[in-house]
């Protein structure tokens, strides 16, 4: 089933400039999908217009195959979760469990039921031990983590990381991407997530790359990231793994295209043993 | 003359629950005219240190020799203006100070503030936002209106309109996008190049470090755990590795490589050179 369908979908801020202009793709329910594309190539715009938080100018756009619509926004709402990528602007709670509790307060769910919901959610992101604690004391990645569970609290179907690991230190980025294949493997949650990050496309399923408003380029990630041509064009970085690849094939030796460089060496190795 | 730390020491709310040591006898010489990576993990003291070097925060303990003025523990610094004008420091996503109306003036605002006549603080703008690439159709706007990676570039001009001699930078890529991150570090390197700036960058990305920096230091719980040249640092991942840092590219493909059987000369520090190596190993077994 398709989770997220959008046809030429358009949108601009002013009316100097289309930031996001005709698109149209789809997303298969519990699938993993990366969005990627340089600052200002309309990224984010894409997730606040799925989220209703910006209306678009023409198109469509399904969620769960309901259509977007004024009428039915808060039924569309409450399928999806966004993680934003600054860890300080998302707090609301004193602590980390009221944090998570603040989206089902607002729904009125009963406390036992609540408390069973903060704990699971909290084991999920792996910040049981820090229900107590004051979320502005804790590092970036257990901010963004503390943000997971409280989105996931809601149950949504659809989960939006915008660019939720840009901001964080190696370890942090660590964190959040593991949460995240781990959500991917463990539950039926159809994930999209902004990123900049080559490592974090490898674990997805899917990659959209967006350009000037379009998409430029759509595919898994081996697809779109050893197509280095294309990758230039659109100002993205070229994977270490190409580089090398390419700099091998300079020297006389010819390999597969490898996004990771895990799978250059092990290919190395094969051709090593083979000759 | 190089930066120097003697015994340098600095605690945060001393005398309350709270009192953290942030330095604890720091020993430091940076040398002038090239460009320092400072890393460490969150929280390490990256921060309080480069804070140091133009006053924002004071020595608890011992002394900081700068640009010929020192500045010493318990004694109230001197000139501290014309210390601030020389030393400018870029804090952590600068682009929440904006202020000003108008992005010429947020940029000419450092200039004019330390007594530089209206009008070439405006030129001093204009040259810095042309430094940074910003285009000149954009100088008029809200610097509110402009793309987190424009206005991150405004703010850095605002601190190279003072024309520091030294600049300290605190995480200024994180954040930016791929390009983003090349353009602003290639920036940095002319600065150091052409212009001769001595410049300390705080900084987690180590493709950075290598790419960029001529010496890193270590921070570690408060202490200088290393001091190095970026050469000897990246010989091989054992510094990494010992730090919990994620190795350059290149040196994650070395360890890979290492551990897949092939011979790789620590010497080796770029692409080619590690293609020309691997590609010989292959054709030998051939």
């Amino acid at each position: 089933m398709k989770m997220i369908e959008v046809k030429n979908l358009t949108f601009s801020y002013d009316d100097t400039k289309t930031t996001i202009d005709d698109i149209s793709f789809s997303v298969e329910e519990g699938s993993y999908t990366t969005i990627v594309g340089h600052n200002g190539s309309g990224k984010s715009t894409v997730a606040k217009l799925l989220a209703g938080l910006l209306e678009k100018k023409s198109g469509e756009i399904y969620l769960g195959g309901l259509e977007l619509t004024a009428a039915n926004l808060t039924k569309i709402r409450s399928l999806i979760g966004i993680v934003f990528q600054n860890p300080d602007n998302q707090f609301i709670g004193s602590t980390v469990r009221d944090d998570i509790a603040f989206g089902l307060e607002n729904h009125c769910v009963p406390q036992p039921e609540m408390d069973e919901i903060i704990n699971t959610n909290a084991a999920r992101v792996k910040m049981t031990k820090y229900l107590d604690h004051e979320p502005t004391r804790l590092s970036g990645g257990q901010k963004q983590r503390v943000a997971i569970a409280g989105v996931l609290a809601m149950k949504p179907k659809i989960l939006i990381f915008d660019e939720a690991t840009s901001m964080l230190d190696p370890q942090g980025k660590d964190e959040i991407k593991k949460v995240i294949r781990k959500l991917h493997e463990e539950s039926s949650l159809t994930i999209l997530s902004i990123t900049h990050d080559i490592d974090e496309v490898a674990q997805s399923d899917h990659v959209i790359a967006l350009n000037k408003g379009k998409i430029a380029m759509s595919g898994t990630p081996h697809e779109v990231f050893t197509n280095e041509k294309r990758l230039k064009e659109i100002q993205l970085d070229i994977p270490f793994a190409l580089k090398f690849r390419n700099a091998l094939a300079r020297k006389g030796v010819k390999t597969d295209a490898h996004i990771t460089m895990e799978g250059l060496v092990k290919e190395l190795c094969r051709s090593d043993s083979n000759m | 003359m190089p930066i120097r730390f003697e015994h340098v020491s600095h605690t945060y709310s001393a005398g309350t629950p709270y009192e953290y040591k942030a330095l604890k006898d720091v020993n430091l010489e940076i040398e002038e005219g090239k460009i320092t990576a400072v890393i460490g993990m969150t929280g390490s003291g990256k921060s309080t240190l480069v804070q140091h070097l133009n006053a924002l925060l004071l020595p608890e303990e011992g002394k900081i020799e700068i640009l010929d003025r020192t500045i010493t523990a318990g004694e109230k610094p001197k000139n501290l203006k014309s210390l601030r004008g020389d030393v400018g420091l870029v804090f952590q996503f600068p682009e929440y100070q904006l202020f000003e109306e108008t992005v010429i003036k947020d940029v000419a605002f450092g200039p004019k503030n330390f007594g530089v006549p209206e009008s070439e603080a405006v030129e001093r703008a204009k040259k810095a936002l042309a430094m940074v690439g910003l285009e000149p159709d954009k100088f008029e706007r809200s610097p509110l209106e402009l793309s987190g990676g424009q206005k991150r570039r405004v703010a850095i001009a605002g601190i190279l309109a003072m024309d520091p001699k030294v600049l300290v930078l605190d995480e200024p890529t994180a954040g930016l996008d791929p390009l983003g991150t090349v353009s602003m570090m290639s920036l940095f390197s002319k600065l150091n190049r052409e212009m001769h700036k001595t410049i300390l960058i705080v900084t987690h990305d180590m493709e950075q470090v290598f790419k960029y920096c001529d010496r890193v230091v270590v921070v570690e719980n408060g202490s200088i755990r290393a001091h190095m040249s970026v050469a000897h640092f990246f010989s091989d991942s054992s510094f990494c590795k010992e730090m919990n840092i994620l190795p350059p590219s290149l040196i994650r493909m070395k360890d890979l490589l290492r551990e897949a059987g092939f011979e790789i000369d620590d010497r080796i520090h770029d692409i080619d050179g590690l293609a020309s190596s691997v590609a010989r190993q292959v054709k030998q077994h051939g």
